[in-house]
């Protein structure tokens, strides 16, 4: 696709030249998408698109330290005005808390490249195999719904400081749903991947269909603990919450799960006796992500000032302790603590395990299996309770065997103390969260056991 | 000085709708639409006190949809010239031959006339996004210090949203709407450590977001000053407050905490797309299917229930939707029962309904229109109806609650679970001070069926949501809900606390 947009590494440099040597940092963010949407035996709506940020955080020095203002503005930007704008809010500002020198570093080779593009091409297989799928759906008296899509976005980060970093994202998914008896019987699936390649629509259809004939008894059950096994999707979604508040300046001012009680963090704290690892790492192997940190805005968990800040495998929680929660660096060089900003993937492992989701149904004596979880809210931030939804499958599992599909359930449960008392855990492998895939789509968790899920109501819907 | 509102070039649009819809048509398109939207959105936001986050990010963008030998297809850039927007048409048009192998039914789109050119602007004073950011940093630290110099309060976060949306649209038929919303929301919530040093308590302005401009931030509209000072003084009896006795009780919501039940539980129940199955992988689908319109007990005999695109001040307020849709009002619930669907083109053709009721609505330029929510609303009760303190008065042991805070529900729409920012404790007819940890849950025909008496229209409230979100890809949509006080029998109410294992 051909546009009229300039090169990034252009205007990277005509907005630092438009700084004039004062402190900068500019962002340029080169989206393309292509995605296709489903339901009802059917593609309903699609699009492809092409998009440009562009963000200049400019900084300006006073007596009592250094402001910083921010402007975004998309397409084809002008730079001068933009600096301007962005310089007008930094002298405007008090001081910044975030403040802190601007990183250096080197140039990397790839910085002038043109940025890497998608389109529908890349979801033409899927889109055969979906045309045979919904006739097989229709004949079989099922309803199928879902999305596919795919993301190259490319980022190229420049300071006034001389860093000159580029990166390349590419990001796909594709999820299914099938429905039949008007509904009373559903399932879902869903897979993360980088270009599809590794994506087949018959397997998703097969792994559909067993969930459906397992549905073809059903068992009411009413509100309770159960022992639960949480598949690794569901995992990854009450992850990826928890991560998302893994604020260090919050659990310092006693504002989150994270404060300890009487004042301070709790990290060195034991949060659970199986010697579970949460963390991120950039390298790690098809959920490879940003080694550097690139925000166009300041938060509890970043700062703007932290641009370029190189990112490397950092366990949150490591033995079951907490280990490190987000700290900018000036906020960390206050309190004492090691830096770390947030990494765009996410693992859950227990050392060894090698159990898959099977294997911990097959050892289940009586229990509820999990398909995925929905609309999942915080009740209370100071345990971290989060409610939602059990979706699109909970089955009971007797003596080993999947003996039916349950209702659904509204269930109430922190994660934090899921992880204090889960009792077994699987094979770490990739996966895909129903609910929060949209924020964290790079994901490997671990199935989870847990003794007594607390599901708090029965919820008529399916 | 604030800076220029940017408005649209029209010899730039004519160009470049010209440009587009012609290769629309050429490429043999049967119904072809392109918008150009400018939507700027700030967020300035403070804890305590300090400046914390700035965004300030102007996004143009242009988006072209086209219905072609029965699929559809959308393509969008951030480039609006000419060439891009005939560029657009050809890849729009290639998307929907792209897709057109897993295609099992042809999409039509209902009929509309040609509503010719259109100009419109929501209703306000001042674009919130032309004041200059320093004032708007000014007016937030000093809520944020007056809070943080009231006893008791630990911490404070101030946040302001700010919106100014201009959209250009044209179609095949010869609409051509030129139109510019502005809409801001204000949030300041005080925060109270236990004494203990175990948890904290939080307590958060119950302003709406609304259609208006900067002046909504001084008076028009909301009093600020008095919610501010009340603040502290609430929050320092919550943290003392008894934790509620988990049980059923009678509750008398306030529209500050109604409105989000109403979105959840009637607006987005009762939109046809996710009746139909549309959404059944994402959003979800409803209980209340197309089979039951007229037949459905929704809620009690008080129960009437309304969308619109057309109150002032409303966040879903448009006078042309995104596909060209004259706005409407029309009746989703009546006398307590189901009359009623949201509705955008090709769901209407699709229900076999003559016309949409103007619900499309798309977040960018970037993304391809919905059905989106209009503005749901329950009407208050004739005449003067009863007040707060009236409803309240009617109740021997229940609770008076205030403010939204979580809220969770699942994806046909039966079961909720809310909580709140305040509650107080009712007894004999009497507030009795307020209680902490509250959730109320309950099976929605149950809710509304139990739902005894509306206020009158001086309970009534135009409140809100900024963020709204369906689709997939993923789109956020600002919305209006209007609602009178309520008194509603015999709802389960929870303690959260318990409910986390405490």
């Amino acid at each position: 696709m051909s546009d009229g947009l300039p090169p990034a590494h252009a205007v990277v440099d005509a907005a630092l030249a438009a700084a004039g040597g004062a402190g900068c940092v500019v962002l340029v963010e080169d989206r393309s998408e292509a995605d296709v949407r489903f339901a009802t035996n059917t593609v309903t709506t699609n699009g492809v698109r092409r998009a440009r940020s562009v963000t200049v955080v400019a900084l300006a020095d006073g007596d009592r330290g250094t402001s910083a203002g921010v402007a975004s503005r998309s397409g084809a930007v002008d730079p001068v005005d933009l600096v301007r704008a962005a310089l007008a809010d930094a002298e405007g500002s008090p001081p910044a808390e975030d403040a802190a020198p601007l990183l250096g570093g080197g140039a990397d080779d790839r910085f002038g490249d043109e940025p890497a593009t998608t389109d529908l091409d890349v979801l033409g297989g899927v889109l055969a195999a979906l045309g045979g799928a919904f006739g097989r759906a229709e004949r079989s008296g099922t309803v199928l719904a879902g999305f596919a899509e795919h993301a190259m976005v490319t980022t190229c980060l420049g300071t006034s400081t001389g860093l000159r970093r580029r990166h390349v994202q590419p990001t796909g998914m594709l999820q299914l749903v099938g429905r039949a008896d008007g509904g009373a019987r559903s399932a879902w699936v869903g897979r993360g991947t980088v270009d599809f390649t590794d994506v087949a629509v018959e397997e998703l259809e097969a792994a559909l269909a067993q969930r459906l004939a397992w549905a073809a008894a059903r068992v009411e059950l009413d509100a309770g603990r159960y022992e639960t096994i949480l598949p690794p999707g569901a995992v990854a979604d009450l992850m990826t919450y928890l991560y998302g508040v893994a604020s260090g300046a919050d659990a310092e001012d006693g504002r989150s799960v994270f404060s300890a009680s009487g004042g301070g963090t709790r990290v060195g704290e034991r949060l659970a006796t199986l010697p579970f690892e949460l963390r991120s790492d950039p390298g790690a192997p098809s959920l490879e992500c940003a080694p550097f940190l690139a925000v166009a805005a300041s938060s509890s968990r970043a700062s703007v000032f932290d641009n370029g800040l190189a990112l490397e495998r950092t366990a949150w929680i490591h033995d079951g302790v907490l280990q490190q929660l987000f700290y900018p660096r000036a906020r960390a060089a206050r309190s004492g603590c090691t830096p770390a900003a947030p990494i765009d993937n996410l693992l859950l492992e227990l050392p060894g395990e090698t159990a898959s989701t099977a294997d911990l149904v097959a050892s289940t004596e009586r229990g509820l299996l999990l398909e995925c979880l929905w609309y999942i809210r915080e009740v209370d931030p100071t345990t971290l309770l989060l409610t939602g939804l059990t979706r699109d499958g909970v089955y009971l599992v007797e003596d080993g065997e999947v003996r039916g599909a349950v209702n659904n359930f509204r269930f109430n449960e922190s994660p934090v103390d899921l992880l204090s008392r889960a009792t077994q855990a699987g094979a770490t492998e990739r996966t895909l969260g129903r609910e929060f895939s949209e924020w964290m789509p790079r994901v490997s968790m671990p199935a989870l056991r847990i003794p007594d899920f607390n599901m708090s109501s029965v919820s008529p819907a399916s | 000085m604030p800076r220029e509102t940017r408005a649209f070039d029209p010899d730039v649009l004519a160009a470049v709708r010209e440009a587009g819809l012609a290769e629309a048509r050429r490429l043999g398109a049967t119904d072809a639409s392109l918008r150009v939207e400018d939507v700027r959105s700030q967020v300035v936001s403070l804890r305590d006190a300090a400046l914390e986050t700035s965004i300030d990010d102007t996004e143009l963008g242009m988006g072209l949809a086209v219905v072609h030998e029965g699929s559809v297809g959308y393509a969008a850039t951030v480039e609006v010239t000419p060439d891009a927007a005939a560029r657009l048409a050809r890849e729009a048009v290639g998307a929907a031959r792209a897709v057109a192998i897993a295609r099992r039914r042809p999409v039509e789109l209902a009929p509309e006339p040609s509503h010719g050119e259109v100009t419109w602007a929501s209703p306000h004073a001042t674009d919130p996004t032309t004041v200059p950011f320093t004032e708007k940093l000014a007016l937030l630290e000093a809520w944020s210090q007056r809070l943080l110099d009231a006893d008791g309060v630990d911490h404070v976060t101030a946040t302001v949203r700010c919106v100014s949306e201009h959209k250009h649209y044209a179609d095949l038929a010869g609409t051509v709407a030129t139109q510019h919303r502005v809409r801001l929301q204000p949030q300041v919530t005080a925060i109270a450590l236990e004494h203990d040093g175990a948890g904290f308590e939080s307590m958060r302005t119950l302003a709406p977001p609304v259609g208006r401009g900067w002046e909504y931030l001084h008076g028009d509209g909301w009093d600020f000053d008095a919610e501010l000072a009340e603040l502290p003084e609430l929050l320092k009896e919550k943290l003392a407050a008894p934790t509620v006795a988990a049980g059923r009780y009678d509750l008398v919501v306030d529209p500050t905490n109604l409105w989000l039940t109403i979105h959840e539980s009637i607006g987005h129940a009762t939109e046809l797309d996710r009746a139909l199955g549309y959404e059944a992988a994402y959003a979800g689908t409803s209980f209340a299917t197309p089979d039951r319109l007229g037949t459905l007990q929704y809620g009690s005999e008080v129960m009437h229930v309304t969308g619109d695109r057309t109150v002032v001040h409303g966040l879903a307020t448009v006078a042309i939707d995104d596909e060209g849709v004259a706005a409407q009002s029309f009746d989703l619930v009546r006398d307590g029962r189901l009359v009623g669907f949201q509705l955008d083109r090709s769901i209407a053709a699709a229900a076999g309904q003559d016309r949409s009721n103007g619900c499309a609505f798309a977040d960018s330029a970037l993304h391809v229109p919905i059905q989106r929510m209009a503005n749901v609303s329950l009407q208050p009760a004739a005449g003067d109806g009863p007040t707060t303190t009236e409803l309240i008065n009617g109740v021997d042991h229940g609770l008076y609650i205030l403010g939204d805070k979580s809220w969770s529900i699942d994806m046909q729409r039966y079961n909720f679970q809310f909580t709140g920012q305040r509650f107080f404790r009712i007894e004999g007819g009497r507030l009795a001070g307020q209680v902490r940890d509250v959730a109320y849950q309950a099976t929605t025909t149950d809710f509304w069926g139990s739902m005894e008496a509306v206020g009158g229209r001086s309970t009534y409230l135009l409140a809100g949501a900024f963020n709204c979100g369906k689709g997939q890809p993923g789109q956020v949509a600002p919305v209006s809900h209007g609602t009178p006080s309520v008194l509603v029998r015999d709802v389960n109410v929870l303690n959260a606390r318990t409910e986390g294992g405490r």
